[in-house]
């Protein structure tokens, strides 16, 4: 018999206001093997805890209840309290007598019978328990980044700077994400590429971090500290230890058709390309949907003209595997497809663009060196209507619930630059609110709406009207309370953004959680942001929630913080909550094998003592406890109960069940 | 399949052809719209005043009438359509309503919007399906550019019309694809005709007219279809120089080879 003590925690009016926390304590005091029973006001707080190890060494206690909050909260707070004061830890049993009692309930009576019920419940299971000691897993030094938009750099540049190596999966030709198709940025109008590919370069030139452009995760195993992962190569048709980014084969092509989706299709480019001067790495690559060569055997002009000779039109996808400790999750965003947003006439109109396409026509490098032209007969536009919220903050199924946060800005942005580089233009804005928080933000907004001049309009755009080579713009004023109709040139729609359609297969893969919209879940809103729910996974930028570079860089530096931490460390300790066959019942039929979703389990072939001296040789189940995660799929699905689960076995369960049942 | 059909007056008097095509190609389709017995008008315009009762009560008789029947209840036209299912709606949702109407009606049990009201066009989409349609078509309208002409009403608010999106609606265009011709997408497709105003300001509803005509020409339409008979009005009569405008029914016949049979 366990000498057990109870310690009833109100944690102050949360627990105390529901629930009669003096009786709670009183009862389970006459609990058989209960020694000691009290209760507190902040079990979690130092005298708290100093009240717990005194009582476990004058009771002599060899068992501990705690009635407080969820164990997700507390539980290794009171492990560790318990565990100074000579006791193993796993002999802790918390009651969840807050989230599952006092928040919940509001009559104080049903309450506190409740309380007591969970209580009984714990006693029960902590008769059973047995002291458990955990082992420790190595720690792979080594740090996986997908995705090398501006956020998988900078994660990437301060992991490496800690000294640790880190790999780099980007899935286009070239690093630099989303931000290498802006032109400037907010609130100080310096230009994108100026601040971002010097850092592409430091990322491409740092000894601690490899780049596998052109790639994607292709499946992950393993758990926190030991991922094995394996990384598809897509075949690029291009030797890339040979090609020198000389770009003559990009020139010579005889393939002119091509929409350049660096240039979101605004113009055209070859089959083989680099997506733009300053890529990272500098190699060419061959669009397979375009290429002659590889749809019909006939061509080879860019293998003629290479002098490298790093043309191979028989390359294939490559699979690579690797260890990693850690693994960061920066996979960005896009806007979202325009298709349900007609009324704005984006299939109907070039000269309707999304405000990506209108920073590719603001950019120097873009598809009219930097000269504001309109798509459809390349004249300067003389009225701009720049709408707002298209797709976000929709209340319908349409679009997204969400505000995705960086349009306000960008819009400003833009606006401000029409009217600074054509003051002869007449640029509207159409909003529902503005939304500029953040360090000078709205000091720049102000500066268009004061100095600028941009016309900010509170309302909707109601229609788009493309008629005689102009877009009628219907559209309601909120303040002035009146229809508005502008005869506009162009109309620059501030699509929602969304997450990159690779998060939620990748998601799956690393069995991180999301949310209803694809954005990864943190561990906690507030106080652990940048890292996912499973162990070992880091979050960073954008497919986290709508962020703008200066965020997106705060935390993919949060995120090296934390992934620094654990590589820092040289093993891990492990769950000593593992699974245990008891290898006398184990029949061998490999179901836990198959159900293992970490490949914990083998089967070996065994000596067993057979009555009259006699040997058997059986095939049994044997867990590896350095992998098993505790999940207890396993125990469930063993038909013959052999497979338990420590610290949780079958008999504890059930001596839970009947305390409650009693 | 048997439906309960709410034809409405205009469909008797000047929007014949919306009527008498729409029945003739139920039959080809397979499914029978058989006409409510003594229906009354719709009340033309759905009450905005939330305490009007007597113009709720004609459509309460009709969707009563075909949840007795146990059938759902069609309508062609967009007037009498919006009106219906919004007062059904209103059944369905305002405790006071529905409880006005039933005493003034002196029913047994009060009537809380049961009945489905469909317009003819769901049924085409969701219970034949345009893929089936397309099947049953013996003249498809191959070659013929045509634009579809919502109006206001069809679709709008969409919260209680609640089958097609009013902004950028596609119910017409896949059925006008289902008949083999070219649905022309033009941005003023869901604009206001101008109609309720033709007797107020004619120059108004003309300007209207002319705005939508010329915008689906530039897009490159040939011709207009509608389901609204004020719209069919409106932009037949009082446009300068308009494409020509037909019941959505009446392609349908055409394209079902029915037309021919009745001549």
């Amino acid at each position: 018999m366990q000498r057990v003590g109870v310690f009833v925690c109100w944690c102050g009016s949360n627990i105390a206001a529901t629930v009669d926390v003096e009786k709670v304590a009183e009862v389970l005091g006459q609990e058989p093997g209960v020694v000691f029973s009290t209760h507190y006001q902040y079990m979690c707080s130092q005298s708290g805890q100093e009240l717990i190890q005194n009582a476990i060494r004058e009771h002599s206690l060899t068992g501990v209840v705690v009635c407080s909050c969820s164990p997700r909260m507390h539980e290794n707070t009171f492990r560790k309290t318990c565990e100074k004061a000579g006791l193993n830890p796993y002999m802790v049993e918390i009651a969840n007598i807050r989230e599952q009692c006092s928040w919940i309930h509001k009559n104080k009576e049903e309450a506190t019978q409740k309380a007591v019920i969970l209580g009984r419940a714990a006693i029960a299971k902590v008769h059973l328990n047995a002291p458990l000691t955990a082992g420790t897993s190595p720690v792979k030094k080594r740090a996986l980044v997908i995705g090398g938009g501006i956020a998988g750099i900078q994660t990437a540049l301060d992991i490496a700077d800690a000294g640790f190596e880190v790999d780099i999966v980007e899935k286009e030709p070239t690093i630099g994400g989303k931000m290498t198709q802006i032109d400037k940025t907010f609130p100080t109008l310096d230009c994108a590429a100026c601040i971002l590919t010097p850092k592409m370069v430091d990322a491409a030139q740092n000894e601690k971090i490899k780049i596998y452009s052109y790639s994607e995760v292709q499946s992950v195993k393993g758990f926190v500290g030991n991922f094995r992962v394996t990384i598809k190569k897509k075949a690029r048709y291009v030797d890339e230890t040979k090609c020198t980014g000389c770009g003559l084969c990009t020139e010579k092509c005889p393939q002119k058709k091509v929409p350049n989706a660096f240039n979101l299709g605004l113009d055209q480019r070859r089959a083989i390309y680099i997506p733009f001067a300053q890529a990272v790495p500098k190699i060419a690559t061959i669009d397979a949907d375009y290429c002659t060569m590889l749809k019909t055997g006939k061509c080879g002009v860019c293998s003629k003209v290479c002098t490298a000779g790093a043309i191979d039109y028989k390359q294939t996808d490559r699979f690579i595997e690797e260890e990693y400790g850690a693994i960061v999750v920066a996979t960005g965003f896009n806007p979202i497809k325009l298709d349900q947003y007609d009324e704005f006439a984006y299939s109907q109109s070039p000269d309707v663009v999304t405000s990506l396409e209108f920073e590719r026509l603001m950019n120097a490098a873009g598809p009219t060196g930097g000269t504001l032209l309109r798509p459809s007969d390349g004249t300067h536009p003389k009225t701009i209507v720049f709408v707002q919220c298209v797709g976000s903050r929709c209340d319908d199924s349409k679009g997204k619930s969400y505000c995705s946060k960086i349009c306000c800005m960008y819009t400003a942005k833009h606006a401000m630059l029409c009217r600074e580089k054509y003051p002869d233009t007449d640029v509207y804005v159409f909003y529902i609110d503005v939304r500029t928080p953040g360090k000078n933000f709205d000091e720049f907004y102000r500066r268009a709406v004061e100095e600028y001049g941009v016309h900010y309009v509170k309302g909707m755009v109601g229609k788009v009207v493309p008629e005689n080579g102009k877009l009628k713009v219907q559209a309601s004023d909120l303040l002035g309370n009146r229809q508005l109709h502008i005869d506009a040139d162009m109309v620059v729609l501030a699509a929602a953004i969304e997450p990159d359609k690779s998060a939620r297969p990748l998601a799956t893969m690393l069995t991180a959680s999301m949310d209803t919209n694809d954005f990864f879940t943190e561990a906690h809103p507030k106080l652990r942001p940048v890292e996912s729910p499973t162990a070992g996974i880091f979050l960073s930028g954008a497919c986290q929630g709508p962020k703008d570079i200066p965020e997106t860089v705060a935390q993919a530096s949060a995120a090296a913080a934390k992934v620094i931490g654990l590589l820092a460390k040289d093993s891990l300790i492990c769950n000593p909550c593992t699974a245990a066959p008891d290898e006398l019942m184990c029949n061998g039929c490999s179901s836990c094998e198959k159900v293992c979703p970490y490949g914990a389990i083998t089967y070996i072939d065994k000596e067993f003592r057979g009555p009259n001296r006699t040997t058997l040789v059986r095939r049994v189940a044997q867990v590896n406890p350095a992998v098993c995660q505790g999940c207890g799929a396993c125990t469930v699905a063993c038909p013959s109960g052999a497979m338990d689960l420590k610290g949780f076995s079958n008999k504890q369960i059930m001596a839970e069940v009947d305390a409650i049942c009693r | 399949m048997t439906y309960s059909y709410f034809p409405g007056c205009t469909l008797k008097t000047k929007g014949k052809d919306l009527d008498i095509w729409g029945r003739a190609s139920a039959e080809a389709l397979g499914f029978h719209l058989q006409e409510l017995d003594q229906w009354q008008c719709c009340g033309a315009v759905y009450p905005m005043a939330k305490d009007e009762i007597a113009t709720r009560l004609s459509s309460v008789r009709a969707l009563m009438a075909a949840g007795e029947a146990g059938q759902e209840l069609v309508t062609l036209c967009s007037a009498c359509h919006h009106v219906i299912k919004r007062v059904n709606r209103d059944m369905q949702t305002d405790e006071t309503i529905r409880d006005r109407v039933s005493r003034y009606l002196g029913l047994q049990t009060p009537y809380a919007g049961e009945t489905t009201v469909l317009h003819y066009l769901e049924v085409l989409r969701d219970r034949i399906g345009f893929d089936n349609l397309k099947q049953k078509v013996v003249n498809p309208l191959t070659g013929r550019k045509i634009g579809a002409y919502y109006g206001c009403m069809l679709l709008r608010p969409a919260s209680e019309m609640g089958f097609d999106n009013p902004e950028n609606p596609t119910i017409l265009e896949d059925f006008i694809r289902a008949i083999g011709a070219e649905p022309v997408v033009y941005a003023r497709r869901n604009e206001c005709c101008g109609g309720y105003c033709t007797i107020k300001s004619k120059d108004y509803a003309r300007k209207q007219v002319d705005a939508i005509m010329e915008n689906a020409r530039a897009c490159g339409a040939q011709e207009l279809i509608t389901a609204c008979p004020l719209c069919l009005y409106n932009l037949t009569e009082n446009a300068t120089d308009g494409l020509p405008v037909a019941y959505f029914t009446q392609l349908l016949a055409e394209a079902l080879g029915v037309k021919e049979e009745q001549k």
